[in-house]
């Protein structure tokens, strides 16, 4: 009755395949060079420390507007991917998985908790709610500590239609 | 500017100077300051191809903005007359009302309206060339440090 197991490189291809699908597409991730790590559906998005992303040379820090966009693009990547995995998982059988629209932030609400210092940072997002027409999304952003957040934020999305 | 000191003169027209200069992210987005009287800021930015969010439309991404509006916003604090001799961003919301148009540049104004001995209270607008609507506007609360004297 079962179907034979696919084999794990072909699961682990696809969903690289996917995930790469939708965030080499947005040239202002490339720009801040923002990573994701993929663990099975989990994502983390990582921002390797660069000199341009510095806001205040004398500390130095990160700049604020770096921490924002970080946070606001691992919210996007996380809502678009958790909303398309079953879309993802149903094309084993055919590579072709065409991502929806982005969806597009309506609010964004960050927290700066404490500076972010002149190295890699870390940040996950969970969806709270996810509903046909919007979306809300909490992000947490980390450097050396899981538990200790130098950042974190809210937002609100609305979805892309469904058909596009 | 008749209520403002002539240290808080020399200040504002450093920040005109010398803020964007100092700020590695601002650069590398290619902010550049038109405005700086007490307590408000006018930073534009051109529109970049490397900025876009929405590969589909070619819409700057909401960070780009972000980034602009916290620019502004610590311009705003940095220039108020009982400010500051640096600032940090405690909290900023951002409300998105509409796409910029891909192609123009962005422009955001901030006004430090508020100053407590510990806090100052930011608002700001974020136009493109269209600006009877404005693209996002922005709530903020940053830190005052106090110079060191």
């Amino acid at each position: 009755m079962s179907r034979k197991p696919e084999p794990v490189q072909v699961i682990k291809q696809r969903r690289d395949a996917a995930l790469e699908q939708l965030v080499g597409a947005v040239p202002y991730i490339q720009f801040l060079g923002v990573k994701f790590d993929r663990r099975g559906d989990e994502l983390t998005g990582v921002l390797p420390f660069a000199d341009a992303l510095v806001g205040n040379p004398m500390l130095p820090a990160l700049h604020g507007g770096v921490t924002a966009a970080f946070l606001e693009i691992t919210a996007i990547i996380q809502l678009s991917w958790a909303t398309q995995w079953d879309d993802i998982e149903s094309h084993s059988d055919t590579p072709d998985f065409k991502p929806r629209s982005l969806p597009k932030t309506i609010d964004f609400t960050v927290d700066y908790l404490r500076s972010g210092l002149p190295r890699d940072a870390y940040a996950r997002a969970r969806v709270n709610r996810s509903g046909r027409r919007y979306a809300s999304v909490h992000v947490e952003a980390w450097q050396d500590n899981r538990a200790r957040l130098f950042a974190q934020a809210t937002g609100h999305f609305l979805m892309p239609p469904r058909d596009g | 500017m008749d209520d403002v000191s002539d240290d808080a003169s020399a200040r504002i027209a450093r920040i005109a100077k010398n803020f964007i200069a100092v700020l590695p992210h601002a650069q590398a987005l290619g902010m550049e300051i038109s405005e700086v009287t007490a307590g408000r800021a006018v930073i534009g930015m051109d529109y970049n191809e490397r900025f876009i969010g929405d590969p589909e439309t070619g819409v700057i991404h909401g960070g780009a903005v972000s980034a602009l509006m916290d620019t502004c916003g610590g311009a705003a604090v940095m220039s108020h007359p009982t400010a500051a001799g640096g600032t940090a961003t405690l909290d900023l919301r951002i409300d998105y009302m509409r796409p910029a148009t891909p192609g123009q540049r962005i422009t955001a104004t901030a006004v430090c309206y508020h100053v407590t001995r510990s806090v100052a209270f930011v608002r700001a607008t974020a136009m493109d060339e269209d600006e009877t609507r404005p693209v996002a506007t922005a709530t903020g609360a940053f830190t005052i440090e106090r110079a060191k004297s």
